[in-house]
């Protein structure tokens, strides 16, 4: 698949993704698409430093709840507003993530004992979380107060009294610009002696090293870079639901959420994390539908499904969907260098 | 242009390599030969900055070198390639070379366009958009070559970049090599195929066990009983000298 092609696909699939929503007037399922969105972008910042830097991380809830938490608390004890807030929780992320990336980096940790530790960091924070409840109200939580005055809307970042139109797409529009911002980005990386010196350090660190590249200072750009759209997810998720508690924040579930999309859409791949979270969502949804319902509406019956899936994926498609897509494009078009 | 003094390095008991001097002056081929196990990597490795010496110091083109890390000399324009080759296998050649052209290149469209030049020099013109991972042994030999010019080095190290290739491949090998040194980059290589040290060093240096027995001209040293013992044991320059000559 040539540049070319591929540029008109991402067109064609960004604009699909900017209108499909005008013509769903179905909350539940323009809910559907927030969250394939959500999912992507989390996804996408997980792979910026696995997928593309080989370091792979099992605690990304802790940049995500350090965003989100920042978030929640300069608007309910400081009353900043949501727009300055923002910038605090985009570089409290960045920030942890660059704490870590130093102890990690600095001291040579790689494959499972960086896992372990950002592991031990998410888990660290999560009990800080709870018990430190002068900050954080500890378990209970952080409730934003919800806004419903319409002319507020834009000012609390809050659409859910916004008018027809914000009320219904605000958050959509939100997420999808989101996700542009951190596509954006990777795609800039992908094109940048920054990130062919990262993927350089994720093949071979000591031939990287041979050739120039210091690659400390290369994962720290990916940690940072990864962190930094990690904890904008976690920005998204407190203005979406006006609530975070330790649980959601810091615990694995979200770590785990934003590793599943790119593996199974397709590791250091720009489209692997959109693809791996559309399909996922997907799946998902199915199985509620069938399985799900047949056995009385029991959650955890797509969680079962999507480790399945994973393992699936592992054993069989190396590369992910794109991997599977690109042999099919190949052979539709004959395409020899695809 | 390269001066390394009474360089030491033990691991656990062992000595690999016992105060070794030597020096490159700019513009030469130099080599560096000795059997397995003489330390030879090594000394390479300390010299570009991959190992920590016990004690002894590395200048290179004036500025003491000794203990800065990897990255930070091949900067300064000191390269080394490995011996065990380490290609960026889920790269394509272009990818890997163009690697080492943004040591000195920002711009990702000029580094590619650099590595497919890079490539011509080396012979791989035709194997551009190949995957790493699915080159022959020879190609990969040639692409830790490439990756390493593309860096623009003034010293180039070369840790058996002939080992397993046939005859013809080391014959198209050599004219290379050469071609890279009269475009200006001075060369220190290790090999142990001898005829590519015969015809292309200025200078020879031979370890054996950590210790450097000789130096000189390549035809003076290879003949020097005491370096033909070290390659074939004890004893051996006599009975070669009996059966009028052979190469080692
Ligand atoms: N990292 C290491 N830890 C322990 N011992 C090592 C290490 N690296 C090398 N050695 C030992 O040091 C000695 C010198 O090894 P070196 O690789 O430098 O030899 P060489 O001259 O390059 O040999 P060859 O011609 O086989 O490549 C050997 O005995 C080797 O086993
Ligand atoms: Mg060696």
């Amino acid at each position: 698949m040539n540049e070319r092609t591929r540029l008109f696909g991402w067109i064609l699939l960004l604009i699909t993704l900017a209108v499909v929503p005008l013509f769903l007037h179905s909350a539940r399922w323009i809910e559907f698409l927030e969250m394939t969105l959500f999912v992507a972008v989390l996804g996408q910042g997980w792979n910026i430093l696995a997928g593309y830097g080989g370091q792979y991380s099992f605690g990304h809830a802790l940049f995500f709840g350090t965003g989100a938490y920042i978030q929640a608390l300069l608007q309910v004890k400081f009353g900043f507003s949501p727009w300055i807030a923002m910038w605090f929780a985009i570089s409290g992320g960045v920030l942890v993530g660059a704490f870590v990336g130093y102890l990690s980096f600095r001291y040579g940790l790689r494959g499972s004992y960086f896992a372990l530790i950002t592991l031990a960091f998410a888990e660290a924070f999560l009990v800080l979380s709870r018990s430190l409840k002068s900050i954080t109200e500890g378990g209970q939580g952080v409730q934003l107060p919800l806004n419903q005055d319409p002319e507020k809307a834009i000012a609390t970042f809050q659409f859910n009294f916004a008018g027809p139109f914000l009320s219904e797409y605000g958050f959509y529009y939100t997420i999808f610009f989101i996700l542009l911002l951190a596509y954006g980005l990777t795609a800039w990386m992908e094109r940048s002696r920054f990130g062919a010196q990262l993927v350089a350090v994720r093949e071979n660190e000591d031939a990287a090293r041979a050739l120039g590249i210091n690659a400390f200072k290369a994962k720290m750009g990916a940690i940072c870079l990864s962190a930094g759209i990690t904890a904008i997810c976690g920005v998204y998720y407190v203005q979406k639901f006006l609530f975070i508690e330790p649980g959601i924040a810091f615990g694995p579930a979200k770590s785990v959420e934003a590793l599943f999309a790119p593996i199974i859409g397709g590791l250091g791949t720009l489209l692997g994390p959109l693809l791996g979270s559309l399909f996922i969502h997907s799946v998902g949804e199915m199985t509620k539908a069938t399985i799900g319902q047949a056995l009385g509406g029991r959650p955890g019956v797509d969680l079962i499904l999507f480790g399945v899936i994973l393992i699936l994926v592992l054993a069989f498609l190396p590369r992910g969907l794109v991997g599977l897509l690109e042999a099919a494009w190949k052979r539709l078009t004959g395409d020899r260098n695809a | 242009m390269l001066e390394v003094r009474g360089i030491n390095k033990t691991f656990g008991g062992l000595k690999a390599v016992t105060d070794a001097n030597l020096s490159v002056s700019e513009g030469k081929i130099v080599s560096l030969i000795g059997p397995n196990g003489a330390g030879k990597t090594t000394l390479f490795a300390i010299i570009a900055g991959f190992l920590k010496s016990d004690s002894g110091s590395v200048t290179f083109d004036g500025s003491d070198i000794t203990g800065k890390p990897p990255h930070w000399i091949c900067q300064q324009g000191l390269v080394r390639t490995f011996q065990v080759v380490q290609p960026f296998t889920s790269l394509t050649v272009r990818e890997n070379i163009a690697v080492g052209a943004h040591t000195r290149i920002a711009g990702r469209r000029k580094a590619l366009a650099r590595a497919a030049d890079v490539a011509k020099l080396v012979g791989m013109e035709g194997m551009l958009d190949q995957s790493a991972g699915d080159l022959t042994i020879s190609g990969r030999k040639r692409l830790e070559l490439a990756r390493a010019l593309a860096t623009e080095p003034k010293l180039l190290l070369l840790d058996e970049v002939m080992a397993g290739l046939n005859a013809t491949e080391i014959h198209d090998l050599l004219p290379v090599i050469r071609g890279i040194r009269d475009n200006g980059v001075t060369i220190f290589l290790i090999e142990h195929v001898m005829q590519a040290v015969m015809s292309l060093s200025d200078y020879t240096y031979v370890l054996n066990q950590g210790i450097m027995i000789a130096e000189g001209e390549p035809k003076d040293v290879t003949s020097s009983p005491e370096v033909i013992e070290a390659y074939l044991g004890h004893g051996a320059a006599e009975r070669i000298a009996k059966m009028g000559g052979g190469n080692a």
